[in-house]
């Protein structure tokens, strides 16, 4: 059984209602249970595959699109549970994170939000159980930070779509049956729902990652590629709505890294207090103390954040510069406390047996992707000033 | 099918006990739990009812403090709903901590008693705070039903079980007339944990209060103190020849064989 | 004062637990303590237990019950449970003693629950106050230890095997006489239809008692066979270090440590591991630590709490035998 108990320094669990604490527990064990104790995740890492079964493996426990109403086969859970379930994958892996992220706040969510009910009954509840794979395609080669260049362009041909252009660092790309495609048509961006097996989709892995070998990232190729009119999300409208799902996710990230940090920061507390240098423990050196305080300081203000940032979403305040400052300060947090966790473990933590290095990697993309830090600083900036910094 | 399954918040077995005040163990930092044998246990109650089909129910029952919002006692009764159980009967209890398994028992039998007929009740074999393994067999016998402990195989057809107990050295197989009581043991099922879908649906599940007048306890707990300080270590000799002596040490005073 | 004390002694296998006769030696030491009175030992079995009865004298029994009839050969909690409570009631004593063996711990709360009475089981260590008994006992895996008083009389105690000792000086046989029993197994709501002897199926490591666990210094996978062997004599599981598990000559499934399994057995011996701090990782909660290394530097010894220093190729086999003496003994 995992020693892993979390870290609380600021009693946060009595804000927490017992519904969540024990959602909380419960993918805590999976966690422990199938990635972690087995050493799965290890070896899932350093063979760069993803696990084949973690889909109907979420959907059986419930993490994708738990947020969404249960008459889609949902939850109808919190945010802030939603939350906790993001941190406890994390915990185990970004990648794992990653897939529940994508799955449940960039495909469900949009198809939810922007769908027709009879999307949302058709589709919801295969995702929800896993049984239906998707991806979210906005990034193109030429256009990460900045969506709104996006080249790839659905035009009207009867009643249905034609679509050409190409997508980039898709997660679950290469593994979906479906795929949510951002693309422009003549009045607007639009979202369509993309069979991944119709002529012309091509879905080539990326390969050569030192992050996040646990999850499948792929480049998506749509050659003409011909949808009926059901595929398009008829609410869909504008960057604006792509930009919404962004929101979705990263709410999830913010949460996620604290899984990240948590797993280095308890990693690193255990190592030093029994590794003897010296006819001491490490962890009574001072400048071994100051890591660990760094590294607990930085964890405890990101789970504060994260807190009041999921009871905001909940009660209907939270904004998207919440968001941003939310991810901008914990990708930031657990880069560092990544970091200083991997020092403290000295040459051991290089090693895949320890978990440090892994998510020292992992975090680079999670640093990076949805919303680099400078596009969150951005962001907060326009907040602020009202001058949008990063538009012409 | 009626299953009674008999729970009790345990800390955590990863929990550092602090003791040192009196009777009490210092509960700040120590997390409770159901406990990993009355998790199996209730695990096999669920697939029984599932097996028995319509009118089957499982019933969970815990002891424990009423006060501070939600109790622990509660909270793993809400465990086991979350599992699959149907419904929950909480007796309340002012001073829980090193209650008299007897007195536990009694209030277990009055509670059990007061709802009629059953056809079986789990317990965990031990709870891994007190380690008293005797509720069970306490119940069984106020209960006046037949007890098999350290279960570890379990069927039912009709009004009989087939029972496999794990003793020292041996496996039993027994035959056993419902309803009776089974003491679980980790092999009796597989370890379940529960579906977010079913922690949710568990939060609607009813929980009844069944009132006890606790008797007063015919075992006393009078202090808690730490564990006697381990010798430091030492080699006992080199070589093949120091083998006896390592022997007579792990018999005499490490105590770690039973033999 | 002269007090009376029951001790529920357990035959199994063709002859009493060490535990029984721990339990008889300690009712004689009480009742000397106590300035006299009676030591009776209860004896549930078949031919063979009614054969050995008598032998409990020598441990300090005054006289011994005899329960014995073909059909209780088997263990069976609830009619054993029956006639030690008929026999309790028969002679009211003001302490009874069981070993907390599995079946002593089956028994006695059915005891406790019939005569409504206190019970303090897996008892290690006991002081009286005359006829008051103070009894110590661990909690939370042994994390705690609590000291316990019983309100009742009798007071039902069953004490760890190996935590009092046996009589110092063996006394004579002591009169049998037969104890009836008033039922018979049709009387009963549970039969046991068959014992087996428990399969030599190992628990898993994070359960087991016992760990064997090796390391490099085994020098290769055929060489576990003297850890398998060893293991067998304890009813141990056999586990190993990452070295020889990335070395494939063990399954990743046997691995204690960091990336391993965590385990906290009673009994741990590392043999041929040197103590990475991965290792120690896994196991450094272990109750007892036991350390078979050539290398006298190695940090195994510090976590160690007994080390033989030497070449594990004599000292596995020759630990192996000694054990099988000691069992046999």
């Amino acid at each position: 059984m995992s020693e892993f108990r979390g870290v609380d320094f600021f009693l946060l669990d009595e804000l927490l209602t017992d519904e969540e604490l024990a959602m909380r527990e419960a993918v805590r064990t999976f966690v422990d249970r199938e990635f972690i104790d087995n050493r799965a995740i290890e070896e899932h890492h350093r063979a760069g595959t993803f696990p084949r079964d973690l889909p109907q493996k979420l959907g059986e426990l419930g993490v994708l699109g738990p947020t969404l109403p249960d008459e889609y086969g949902c939850l109808g859970a919190s945010s802030v549970a939603y939350g906790l379930m993001m941190q406890e994958l994390e915990r185990g892996d970004s990648g794992l994170r990653s897939f529940a992220s994508v799955q449940g706040s960039l495909c469900m969510y949009p198809i939810y939000t922007f769908g027709s009910e009879e999307q949302k009954r058709h589709y919801l509840p295969k995702m929800a159980r896993g049984e239906l794979v998707a991806c979210f395609g906005l990034t193109e080669p030429d256009h990460g930070s900045d969506p709104g260049g996006m080249e790839t362009k659905a035009v009207r041909d009867g009643d249905g779509w034609v679509l050409n252009g190409s997508k980039m660092w898709i997660t679950n790309g290469g593994i979906a049956d479906i795929a949510i495609v951002w693309a422009k048509t003549e009045e607007d961006i639009r979202g369509f729902i993309v069979p991944t097996d119709a002529p012309g989709f091509s879905a080539p892995s990326i390969e050569g990652k030192f992050s996040l070998r646990a999850s499948v990232t792929s480049e998506l190729i749509l050659q003409d590629v011909r949808v009926g009119p059901e595929a398009l999300l008829p609410h869909s409208g504008g960057l604006k709505s792509p930009l919404m799902c962004l929101t979705q996710a990263r709410y999830g990230i913010v949460w996620g890294v604290i899984g990240s940090m948590m797993a280095v920061f308890d990693e690193a507390l255990r190592y030093t207090g029994s590794r003897t240098q010296f006819d001491r423990p490490l962890s009574s050196f001072q400048l071994v103390q100051r890591k660990l305080v760094m590294m607990h300081s930085e964890l405890t203000k990101a789970q504060l954040i994260a807190l009041r940032l999921g009871r905001l979403k909940d009660e209907g305040k939270m904004k998207h510069y919440h968001v941003s400052f939310g991810k901008r300060n914990n990708c930031k947090a657990a880069r560092e406390v990544a970091k200083l966790g991997r020092e403290l473990l000295g040459a051991n933590g290089v090693c895949d047996e320890y978990q440090v290095m892994r998510h020292l990697m992992n975090i680079e993309s999670v640093y990076t992707y949805e919303g680099t830090n400078e596009i969150h600083t951005l962001a907060l900036g326009a907040h602020l000033t009202g001058h949008a910094a990063f538009r012409g | 099918m009626k299953i009674f399954v008999c729970v009790k918040p345990v800390p955590d077995t990863a929990a550092k006990i602090k003791v040192g005040g009196g009777a009490s163990i210092d509960p700040a930092g120590v997390k409770f739990v159901l406990g990993p044998y009355d998790s199996r246990a209730a695990s096999k109650a669920i697939a029984l009812r599932d097996a028995a089909g319509d009118g089957s129910e499982v019933v969970a029952v815990a002891a424990g403090n009423p006060n501070k919002g939600e109790s622990e006692a509660r909270k793993r009764i809400k465990d086991v709903l979350a599992l699959g159980a149907d419904r929950g009967i909480l007796i309340p209890d002012e001073s829980y901590e090193n209650r008299d398994p007897l007195a536990v028992a009694k209030a277990l039998a009055a509670a059990i008693k007061n709802e009629g007929e059953f056809d079986l009740v789990f317990t965990g074999r031990q709870a891994v705070d007190d380690q008293a393994f005797s509720v069970g067999p306490m119940l069984a016998t106020l209960l006046g039903v037949p007890c098999v402990t350290d279960v570890v195989g379990l069927e039912v057809d009709g009004k009989t079980a087939t029972v496999k107990r794990a003793a020292e050295g041996r496996v039993e197989v027994l035959s056993v007339n419902l309803p009776c009581v089974i003491t679980a043991q980790r092999d009796l099922a597989e370890e379940q944990y529960p579906k977010l879908k079913e922690i949710l649906k568990a939060n609607k599940k009813k929980i009844d209060t069944f009132s006890f007048e606790w008797p007063a306890p015919a075992y006393r707990v009078t202090e808690l103190s730490p564990p006697p300080e381990p010798a430091a270590g030492k080699i006992v000799g080199e070589g093949p020849d120091a083998v006896p002596e390592l022997v007579r040490l792990l018999r005499e005073e490490a105590k770690a064989l039973s033999f | 004062m002269a007090s009376k004390i029951l001790v529920v002694a357990e035959f199994r296998g063709g002859k009493f637990k060490k535990g029984a006769l721990e339990c008889v030696a300690e009712a004689a030491r009480l009742k000397n303590s106590m300035g006299g009175g009676e030591v009776t030992a209860l004896v549930i079995g078949g031919a063979a237990a009614k054969q050995a009865a008598a032998s409990l004298g020598k441990q300090g029994a005054d006289r011994v019950l005899c329960a014995c009839a073909d059909w209780l050969e088997h263990f069976n909690g609830d009619a054993y449970g029956r006639i030690a409570v008929a026999a309790a009631k028969a002679e009211a004593p003001s302490v009874l003693f069981i070993s907390a063996t599995l079946d002593g711990k089956d028994l006695a709360p059915r005891i406790a629950a019939a005569l409504d009475v206190g019970y303090a089981p897996d008892v290690t260590k006991l002081v009286a106050d005359g006829e008051k008994l103070t009894l110590t006992r661990p909690l939370y895996a042994g994390k705690a230890y609590a000291t316990v008083v019983l309100e009742t009389s009798p007071q039902v105690v069953s004490i760890r095997p190996n935590a009092v000792p046996l009589a110092e000086s063996e006394g004579g046989d002591a009169p049998v006489s037969d104890f009836a029993v008033d039922f018979g197994p049709d009387d009963l709501a549970s039969k046991v239809s068959s014992v087996e002897a428990a399969k030599s199926e190992k628990a898993d490591l994070t359960e087991a008692e016992i760990i064997v666990s090796g390391g490099r210094g085994l020098k290769g996978p055929e060489n576990f066979q003297l850890l398998e062997e060893l293991a067998d004599v304890l009813g141990a599981t056999v586990g190993a270090s990452r070295a020889v598990v990335d070395a494939g000559w063990r399954p990743h499934s046997d691995q204690v440590g960091q990336t391993g399994k965590t385990v906290s057995p009673n009994l741990y011996f590392a043999i041929g591991i040197s103590g990475a701090i991965q290792h120690l990782a896994g196991m450094s909660t272990s109750k007892t630590i036991v350390a078979i290394n050539k290398d006298p530097e190695a940090p195994i010894f510090k976590v160690a709490d007994y080390g033989i220093v030497g070449d594990l190729f004599e000292v596995v086999p020759r630990l192996t035998e000694e054990l099988k003496k000691a069992k046999a003994g």
